[in-house]
């Protein structure tokens, strides 16, 4: 008995180590320790044995029993790791083949350049609002101290609807519109459409976007304007950008100013973009015009602010370096996408 | 304005290069936009002499000329030029030098003989021709008698100069001069200012006895003066003085106009010379225009004139147009015997208006439109026969008539100190301040602890309270001096309205939907409502018009982003661009009535357009049912929908919580026709005001279902116009609330369904949220909708 059992191990083993396939193992189990298999056969015949036999060779006959279970688990895991092994070395793929891209819409380019100006100013507390388009004669021009046969009318060829009704010329009129409903203190931007009687051109549109913005408390100096856009005219434009303020004219602010940044290409030294002066003008801001705040009501002693506007287009030819303004306009889906 | 550097040094002294001059000015409020240097491409012409000419040995048309350019020698040139005579002097180029026509100088053999140089032609020098005599047009340049043999040409026709042009701002009148520039660029540099010496010369008789002057309307015409020169010698004015003109933008003309012209740069005052003999009775009437009287301006144009002009006429005719322009009949020719000189001011919004619906603009009217000082008229006067006198043009006749009824006398502005800081956020001192305001001509007269006060000069009428004094103050001491600060006070919240919110949130859906923004303009063509297919009665039709559009096509608010959008789908078909998914939030104008009383309704939209020949109906409509979804938009309806701009049958309405949202379908054929697309085009418009109001963005936690849900399958035959809308709300209606999802999965219509049927299959989702559902409970609600279904719709089981 002792020496059967011997042999069931050797012949289990030799077995084992010729199994290739899980199938092998499966019929190496059937053949050992299934019911009809060569061990439980074995064992079927302990009760021949000498009771005082019985002990050690229950033992033994155990063991084998486990042993041979534990071998088969071990050889059926190396199969499986082998056979795991194997297939990934069959599934590799070439992963240099371009993917399936979702493609995702884009945002217009001057959409774009207004959420960035917007960002900067809701972040230093200025309030977005919206006005008409169509808008009286009044508001464009007559409250910004720019009445009739003002010379500077000429300037800004505009469209008119009516005598009194016409396509603001500039997102201004928000300022008068915004005080005449509120009090100070106003932190505003107002951002839009605006309408010039300008053909169609490289640097001309005859529609084009503004952005407005006005600060109106109690003690506002040129200071506080100078410091709030040289901090936005570096946040759009790199924190190492020159900013220069020059003097300028607008009826509605006094002093008024031009906001100058180093050349974006060339950085000062003097290039095309530049008409190599080696500066760009990015918008055009100032005090607000005692005369702009007493029609709404407000005391020009009291209370003072400043006004800045900007051209969005202006600022996304300049940031996306697009060379006509054509281009926004067109919708040509080849440049709608580069964005 | 164009200034020539030289012409600028004149009057002022500075010392330094022109590009430093241009920065400090640009940055003291005088920008400069362009520097331009003359003669650049003009190099080693010289002044030669012709000492003598001699014929050519073997060629009849050529002359060979001995040239005294200063050297050792006469240089021996060759020419075919047939003006030039022995004692000439001519402009000569020397071996090496070069030409702005693009032409290096050599020595070169003509018919074997050498040429050392080569005399130029005004053309070869790039000059204007127009006044040369008719010789020098074709032939070569003479220069004056006394051009020093040897200079530079460039020196001797003014061309070694720099031209800086100014951009002048519209409240700077006084700027379009020289003398205003010169006066500008010594208080930016700290450079002398010298207005120019000016010396009446002493004349014969006296203008009084000669002719009178009326002034009929004042208030257009606050001033007027008028001089008298006699024996009037017509001819070219000097070199000098036409270089001066050129490089400032003006064409020189003759003498006389020349110097009017002149004066007008230098001072700013638009002078005007009639030719007096034309003047019937030899006098002057400033009066309104009578309706219909006609005058035929020098332009050779015929004006039809009304009351609102202002004319300049003789006893019984208008000789001009007050400050624009003067008329044919009474222009300096060649025959002018006599001049009577204009010096005179007008008021501004009369010139400016006249110009403008004459459609006339000019050096004159442009300037006089701005404002110009009164005072300055009478001393324009004195210089300009003080520079006939010096250019012997004429005899000038003693006295000026001026007819000044109310002179123009400084104003005074008070200025706090105190105030002028705050307003710059500066700690400047009074004395300082007084300093800038001297250095620009602003004189402080009266001073106390508090505040100043300060005389301004008539020629700076944009500083009229005491803000302009706080500019004057922050650019003279420099923008770029005041420190950068942030502003210090109230707390205020940085925010954007809810549909701005909305807005923003819509396009970023939208791109995740994978579809690009446009932008396009707000006016379109009235034919666009022909091209959309919109009935005559159509309230889209009730537009806006412009009163000066660009052109027709460009003439009309829209009422609708369908035309646009069809265009630019159209362009990028064209382009062969495939996958275009488009859509545009854009404002509509759309009028309360017409004509416009008060302000129209501005109505945003959301217009969405998809053309692909990969994508239907369903596509388009599952891109807005994803919006509304992630907009928070509910309930959603779509019914089917008649739209002339749209497919018949594949329409449809769109209502947000029965409100009208909008229309959603497949374009017609003959609408796309129209734009010439020759693909599907799906396209959208809605309500963007409404869609805003109706989003609710706030979000709430729901518990995550704990009990399995059960699935059903139902297939059913129903006739074709049964609307799946319909079957799904009688599912609904039947399934009660355990209903969760109905899903159809499948529309079959062909092998064993009769014509005129269609089979739907859906799967049903049923759970509760409180217990396991049994079979049985499933069961008895299946049962419910299938009877419901065959009740309404007498829909058939498929098994």
């Amino acid at each position: 008995m002792r020496e059967k059992l011997l042999n069931i191990r050797k012949e289990a083993e030799k077995s084992l180590l010729e199994a290739i396939k899980q199938q092998d193992i499966e019929r190496l189990r059937i053949n050992f320790l299934g019911k009809k298999g060569k061990l439980t056969q074995l064992l079927r015949g302990m009760g021949n044995l000498l009771p005082e036999d019985r002990p050690v060779i229950g033992q033994m006959a155990n063991k084998l029993r486990s042993d041979l279970e534990r071998m088969i688990e071990e050889k059926i895991e190396a199969i499986k790791e082998k056979e795991k092994l194997e297939r990934l070395e069959k599934e590799q793929i070439d992963v240099t083949i371009t993917g399936r891209k979702k493609f995702i819409g884009r945002k217009h380019p001057l959409t774009r350049t207004l959420e960035d100006i917007k960002s900067f100013f809701i972040g230093m507390g200025y309030e977005v609002v919206e006005g008409p388009e169509i808008e009286l004669d009044y508001y464009n021009f007559e409250a910004l101290n720019t009445p009739e046969d003002h010379p500077a009318r000429d300037v800004q060829d505009t469209f008119y609807i009516t005598d009194k009704i016409l396509l603001r010329t500039q997102t201004s009129p928000m300022q008068v519109r915004t005080m005449e409903k509120r009090k100070p203190p106003l932190k505003i931007l107002a951002p839009g459409r605006v309408y010039r009687s300008d053909a169609v051109d490289a640097t001309h549109s005859p529609v084009f976007h503004q952005v407005e913005g006005l600060v109106i408390d109690e003690n506002i100096t040129m200071g506080d304007l100078k410091g709030t856009l040289i901090a936005f005219a570096r946040y759009l434009f790199g924190q190492d950008r020159g900013v220069r303020f020059r003097p300028h004219y607008f009826p509605f602010t006094e002093p008024s100013a031009e906001l100058d940044i180093s050349c974006i290409v060339c950085n000062g030294k003097g290039c095309r973009l530049c008409s190599y002066n080696g500066w760009l003008e990015i918008l055009g801001c100032g005090m607000v015009h005692p005369r702009v705040l007493e029609m709404v009501g407000y005391n020009p002693e009291k209370v003072g602010g400043f006004a800045l506007g900007m051209g969005i287009e202006r600022i996304a030819l300049l940031k996306y370096g697009i060379d006509d303004m054509r281009l926004f306009f067109e919708n040509d889906l080849r440049f709608l996408r580069q964005f | 304005m164009l200034v020539p550097v030289k012409w600028l040094k004149d009057y002022v002294d500075y010392d330094m290069k022109t590009e430093e001059l241009a920065l400090a000015m640009t940055m003291s409020g005088t920008n400069v936009e362009s520097i331009k240097t003359l003669g650049e491409n003009i190099q080693g012409v010289v002044v030669g002499k012709i000492e003598s000419i001699k014929p050519h040995p073997n060629a009849d048309k050529l002359r060979v000329c001995f040239v005294d350019v200063g050297g050792e020698n006469a240089l021996q040139i060759i020419t075919g030029a047939e003006n030039v005579k022995e004692g000439d002097k001519v402009p000569t180029a020397l071996e090496g030098s070069q030409l702005p026509i693009g032409i290096k100088i050599k020595t070169t053999k003509f018919r074997g003989l050498e040429s050392q140089g080569m005399m130029c032609s005004a053309q070869e020098l790039k000059l204007e021709t127009k006044n040369l005599p008719d010789e020098q047009k074709n032939g070569i340049l003479i220069l004056p008698e006394n051009a020093p043999i040897g200079e530079d040409v460039k020196k001797i026709l003014g061309l070694d100069d720099e031209i800086i042009e100014f951009e002048i701002t519209t409240n700077r009148p006084d700027c379009l001069s020289i003398v205003g520039i010169a006066r500008e660029a010594a208080v930016t540099v700290g450079g002398r200012f010298k207005f120019p010496e000016i010396v009446v010369p002493e004349g014969q008789g006296n203008i009084s006895n000669e002719t009178r002057v009326d002034v009929e309307d004042p208030d257009l015409c606050p001033r007027y003066t008028a001089r008298l020169i006699k024996n009037v010698r017509i001819k070219p004015s000097p070199i000098w003085m036409q270089q001066r003109l050129r490089a400032a933008g003006i064409r020189p003309i003759n003498n006389i106009v020349d110097i009017t012209n002149y004066v007008m740069l230098e001072l700013g005052q638009p002078l005007h010379a009639f030719d007096f003999e034309c003047l019937n009775d030899k006098r002057i009437i400033v009066r309104r225009a009578k309706k219909g009287e006609k005058l035929v301006t020098l332009d050779g144009i015929e004006r039809e004139l009304d009351e609102s002009v202002l004319v300049i006429a003789d006893s019984n005719k208008p000789v001009g147009i007050a400050g624009v322009m003067g008329g044919e009949n009474s222009e300096i020719t060649e025959k002018t015997q006599t001049v009577l000189l204009e010096s005179a001011n007008f008021n501004s919004t009369s010139i400016r208006r006249t110009a403008k619906k004459l459609g006339l603009r000019t050096e004159a009217s442009s300037r006089f439109e701005k404002g110009i000082d009164p005072n300055i008229a009478e001393i324009a006067s004195n210089r300009f026969v003080q520079l006939v006198e010096q250019l012997d043009a004429g005899d000038v006749v003693n006295g000026i008539i001026d007819i000044y009824p109310k002179p123009l006398k400084p104003w005074r502005i008070k200025m706090r100190p105190g105030r002028i800081n705050k307003i710059l956020g500066t700690n400047l001192t009074s004395e300082q301040m007084e300093k800038i305001l001297n250095s620009l001509g602003l004189k402080v007269v009266e001073k106390s602890s508090e505040h100043l006060f300060v005389e301004v000069p008539t020629f700076r009428k944009d500083i009229t309270r005491e803000e302009d004094l706080s500019e004057e103050i922050g650019r003279i001491y420099g923008f770029d001096n005041i420190p950068p600060t942030l502003p210090k006070g109230s707390t205020t919240f940085g925010t954007q309205p809810s549909h701005m919110v909305k807005a923003d949130k819509t396009k970023d859906i939208l791109n995740a939907c994978g579809i690009s923004e446009i932008i396009t303009f707000s006016f379109i063509s009235p034919q666009s409502f022909d091209k959309i297919n919109l009935p005559k009665e159509s309230p889209l039709r009730k537009v806006i018009k412009l009163m000066n559009p660009l052109g027709e096509d460009t003439s009309v608010m829209r009422t609708t982003l369908i035309p646009n959008m069809l265009s630019v789908i159209s362009y990028n078909l064209s382009n062969r661009q495939e996958n275009i998914a488009l859509f545009e939030l854009g404002r509509v104008y759309r009028p309360k009535s017409l004509p416009l009383k008060e302000l129209p309704d501005e109505y945003n939209l959301l217009t969405i357009g998809m053309s692909d020949d990969k994508i239907d109906f369903y596509d388009l409509k599952g891109v807005v049912e994803t919006l509304f979804e992630n907009l928070g938009v509910t309930p959603v309806e779509f019914n089917p929908y008649k739209h002339p701009t749209f497919h018949p049958g594949r329409t449809a309405e769109v209502l947000i919580n029965g409100k009208r949202a909008g229309v959603l379908g497949e374009i017609h054929p003959d609408v796309n026709d129209a734009y010439d697309i020759k693909k599907r085009v799906y396209l959208c418009e809605l309500e963007f005001d409404l869609i805003a109001e109706q989003s609710e963005l706030s979000y709430k936690f729901e518990p995550i279902p704990r009990y399995p849900a059960v699935e059903r399958d139902l297939a059913i035959v129903v006739n074709d116009s049964v609307l799946a809308k319909d079957i799904e709300n009688t599912i609904i209606e039947a399934g009660g609330s355990l209903i969760k999802e109905i899903d159809l999965f499948d529309i079959y219509k062909g092998k064993q369904i009769p014509e005129g049927k269609k089979s739907m299959a859906y799967s049903l989702m049923f759970r509760a949220n409180d217990r396991t559902l049994t079979d049985e409970e499933v069961n008895n609600i299946y049962n419910k909708i299938v009877d419901s279904l065959k009740n309404k719709f007498n829909a058939k089981l498929r098994d």
